[in-house]
C-alpha cells in the first residue's frame, strides 16, 4: 500500500537550502577587506595546519566557511584551473572573475544535481595595481555570485558580522587599522555590551552574563594562535600572497587594538595613521622570502627574469 | 578555460578528483595535448626533416659551482641555428622556485616551454600542499619530466637540464645534471652542459675550489664561459659592444638572485680586461704546493 513519496521539486530545493544554510550557521565567520595596500582576509581557525585562506594564484586568495573536506577539494581545484589557465596562456590571464565564475558553476551543478548540496561559503579575491581594480567576489552553496566592493563577511552569522564590519569599515584603512576592524567585526557582541542585563536579545537566557564573561575572557578576545590571517600585498611582484602569523602578527594586533582603543569609530585618529605607517605595514610585510623557510609559508619570490622580489614598502 | 581535453572538455570532476600534488601527471591524465613532450609525435618522417631540427635554435653552454653555502649557475647568451647565430642576447638559466634554477642546452623552443611546465610543477606543489618540495623532490621530478621528451629527442628535439638549488636540510648549494633519457645524477662540485662544456669544465677544473665564496665563484663561472666561447663557436662571450653579458645567478639560504645586468658586466668586464693581459686566462700553478 505504501506510495511513492513526492517530494514537489521547490520543496527539495528548499530542504537543501535550508540544510546547508543551517550547517553553515555553525561554523564561524570570516571577513576579507580592503586596506590601503592590498586584501586582508581574516578567519579564527586555531589550527596552523588546516588552511581556511590559501594563495590561489599571483594575486589571487581563496577563502572559505563551511565544511572542511568540501572548501578543500574545491581549494584544490580552483588551484589546478588557475593553473592550467596561466600555464596556457599567460600568467596575466589569470583572474579572480573567472575563477567566481567556474566556481560558481561547480558550485551550482553539485547544488541542482547531487542529493546534498555542499555546505561552504566562498571568496575569491583578487588584488590590483590600485585599490579600485581589487575584487572581492563571494560564492555561495547554491552558486550564487556576488561582487563585494571594499568588504565581506561569510560563513557563519555573516549578516551579523557584515553589518559590524560596514560600521568600521571605509576607503583607505591602513593594515593595522583594517585589522583591527575585522578583529572587532568578528568578535560577539557580548564583548562591547558591557552592560549584560541591557542586552535584551540576550538577557532572555538564562546564563548571559556567564556567557559574556566567557566571551570576554575566551573567545571574545581573539587571540593571534586563534586566527589565520594572510594578505594579498599589492606592492610585491609575481606571489603577492603573505600569510600574518606569530611575532609579527602579533604585534600587528596590538598595534590594531590599541588604534581602535584611541579612536573608537576607527576612521583613523592621526596618531593611529602614523604608528601604522610606521610599524603597522612593515609588520605586515615582515615575512620576506629568506624567513620563509622554517615554517610552511610557501617561499615566493619574482617572475622568472624579473627583479629579486623583496618587499616594496 | 578552452574546452580542450581531447574532446571531453574540462570537467569540474576532473579538477575535483583527489590526486597527487603533479601538475604534469593532471595534464597528461586530462589534457596530454599540452604537454610539451607528447604534442608532434604522430608527424611523418619527412624529407629534410632533420635539416629543419638542425637549424632550430639551440641553447648553448651553462655552467653551474658550488659555493659558501650556496650554488652559482650561469650560462651565456648564444642561441645558434646550424652554422647561424639565430639570438644573441636568449635566456637559458631560470628561476625555478625561491631556492632552485634550472637552465637549459638544446633546442630551445621546447626547453623554454619545459622550463615553464617545471615552473609551475613546483608552484603547483607548493600551494597544493602549503610546502614546498624537498630538493631531492624537485630533482627527482625533473628527471622525470626530462624522461617525457624522450620521444622528442629521439626525433632530434633534444634538451637537457642542468638543475642547481639550495637544500635548506644541508644548508648547502647542489648540482643535479640529466641526460635525454632523464637523471638526476647529482655533481659535485661543479659541473657544465652544453656544446662549450668541455671547455667550461676544463677551465672549471683549474679554476674551482672548495667553499669558494659566492663573489669568487661566480668570478669561476664567467671565466669558465669565457674559455668555452673561445674555443666553441656556438657560445658567446661577453658581448661588450652590444652590453650583452652572461646571466649569472646564485642561490643561497637568502633565495635565488639573478644578478643584475650592471653586476654581471663588471665580472665580464673583469674577466675581458684580464684576457687582455693574458688572454688563455689565469695561471693555474703547475706543481701543487
Amino acid at each position: 500500500m505504501s506510495m511513492p513519496f513526492y517530494v514537489s521539486p521547490e520543496q527539495a530545493m528548499r530542504d537543501k537550502s535550508e540544510y546547508a544554510r543551517s550547517r553553515i550557521a555553525r561554523g564561524r565567520s570570516c571577513v576579507a577587506l580592503q586596506y590601503t595596500g592590498g586584501i586582508l582576509l581574516v578567519a579564527p581557525n586555531p589550527s596552523r595546519a588546516l588552511h581556511k585562506i590559501s594563495e590561489l594564484y599571483d594575486r589571487i586568495a581563496f577563502a572559505a566557511g563551511g565544511r572542511y573536506n568540501e572548501y578543500e577539494a574545491l581549494r584544490k581545484a580552483g588551484i589546478t584551473y588557475a593553473d592550467v589557465t596561466g600555464y596556457q596562456f599567460d600568467r596575466r590571464d589569470v583572474t579572480a572573475r573567472a575563477l567566481a565564475n567556474w566556481y560558481a558553476q561547480t558550485l551550482g551543478t553539485i547544488y541542482t544535481e547531487s542529493q546534498k548540496p555542499y555546505e561552504v561559503e566562498l571568496v575569491v579575491a583578487e588584488v590590483g595595481a590600485t585599490p579600485a581594480d581589487d575584487q572581492i567576489y563571494r560564492i555561495t552553496f547554491d552558486g550564487s555570485v556576488s561582487d563585494e566592493p571594499g568588504f565581506v563577511a561569510f560563513g557563519g552569522q555573516a549578516d551579523q558580522v557584515a553589518a559590524r564590519l560596514k560600521e568600521k569599515f571605509s576607503d583607505g584603512l591602513s593594515l593595522a587599522q583594517a585589522l583591527g576592524a575585522a578583529l572587532e567585526a568578528l568578535t560577539p557582541p557580548p564583548a562591547t555590551g558591557s552592560a549584560s542585563s541591557s542586552s535584551s536579545a540576550s538577557s532572555s537566557s538564562s546564563s548571559s552574563s556567564a556567557a559574556a564573561t566567557a566571551a570576554a575572557a575566551g573567545n571574545g578576545e581573539l587571540t593571534a594562535a586563534g586566527l589565520e590571517v594572510a594578505i594579498l600585498d599589492r606592492a610585491r611582484d609575481h606571489r603577492t600572497f603573505r600569510r600574518l602569523r606569530g611575532a609579527p602578527l602579533e604585534e600587528l594586533m596590538a598595534e590594531a587594538r590599541s588604534g581602535a582603543a584611541d579612536d573608537a569609530p576607527a576612521t583613523g585618529s592621526a596618531a593611529a595613521d602614523a604608528a601604522a605607517a610606521e610599524a603597522g605595514e612593515p609588520e605586515g610585510t615582515a615575512s620576506p622570502p629568506p624567513s620563509a623557510g622554517h615554517d610552511d609559508t610557501p617561499p615566493t619570490g619574482p617572475a622568472p627574469g624579473g627583479n629579486d622580489g623583496s618587499p616594496r614598502l | 578555460m578552452a574546452g580542450i581535453s581531447d574532446g571531453r572538455g574540462w570537467q569540474p570532476a576532473a579538477f575535483m578528483e583527489p590526486r597527487i600534488a603533479s601538475f604534469t601527471d593532471f595534464l597528461a591524465a586530462n589534457s596530454p595535448d599540452l604537454l610539451p613532450g607528447t604534442r608532434g609525435l604522430s608527424l611523418p618522417a619527412t624529407p629534410g626533416a632533420s635539416d629543419m631540427v638542425k637549424d632550430l635554435p639551440h641553447a648553448t653552454t651553462i655552467v653551474a659551482a658550488t659555493c659558501q653555502g650556496g650554488v652559482v649557475l650561469a650560462g651565456d647568451r648564444r642561441a645558434t641555428g646550424g652554422n647561424v647565430i639565430v639570438k644573441r642576447d636568449v635566456e637559458k638559466v631560470f628561476r625555478s622556485d625561491e631556492y632552485s634554477a634550472v637552465a637549459i642546452a638544446g633546442v630551445a623552443s621546447i626547453a623554454l616551454e619545459f622550463t615553464r611546465l617545471f615552473q609551475v610543477e613546483l608552484e603547483h606543489y607548493e600551494k597544493m600542499e602549503g610546502r614546498s618540495l624537498s630538493l631531492e623532490g624537485k630533482a627527482n621530478r625533473l628527471g622525470s619530466m626530462v624522461r617525457g621528451n624522450i620521444a622528442l629527442a629521439m626525433q632530434g628535439l633534444a634538451m637537457i637540464p642542468l638543475f642547481a638549488g639550495y637544500d635548506e636540510e644541508r644548508g648547502a648549494g647542489r648540482i643535479f645534471s640529466y641526460d635525454v633519457a632523464g637523471g638526476p645524477y647529482e655533481e659535485y662540485r661543479f659541473y657544465s652542459i652544453g656544446s662549450g662544456s668541455v671547455f667550461a669544465k676544463s677551465a672549471l677544473k683549474k679554476l674551482y675550489s672548495d667553499d669558494m665564496p659566492a663573489e669568487d665563484a661566480m668570478l669561476a663561472c664567467v671565466q669558465a664561459l669565457y674559455d668555452a666561447a673561445d674555443d666553441d663557436s656556438a657560445t658567446g662571450g661577453p658581448d661588450l659592444t652590444r652590453r650583452i653579458f652572461p646571466v649569472v645567478t646564485v642561490i643561497t639560504g637568502d633565495g635565488f638572485r639573478r644578478l643584475p645586468d650592471p653586476e654581471a658586466a663588471e665580472y665580464a668586464q673583469q674577466v675581458v680586461d684580464s684576457r687582455m693581459q693574458s688572454p688563455d686566462g689565469p695561471l693555474a700553478a703547475l706543481r701543487s704546493s
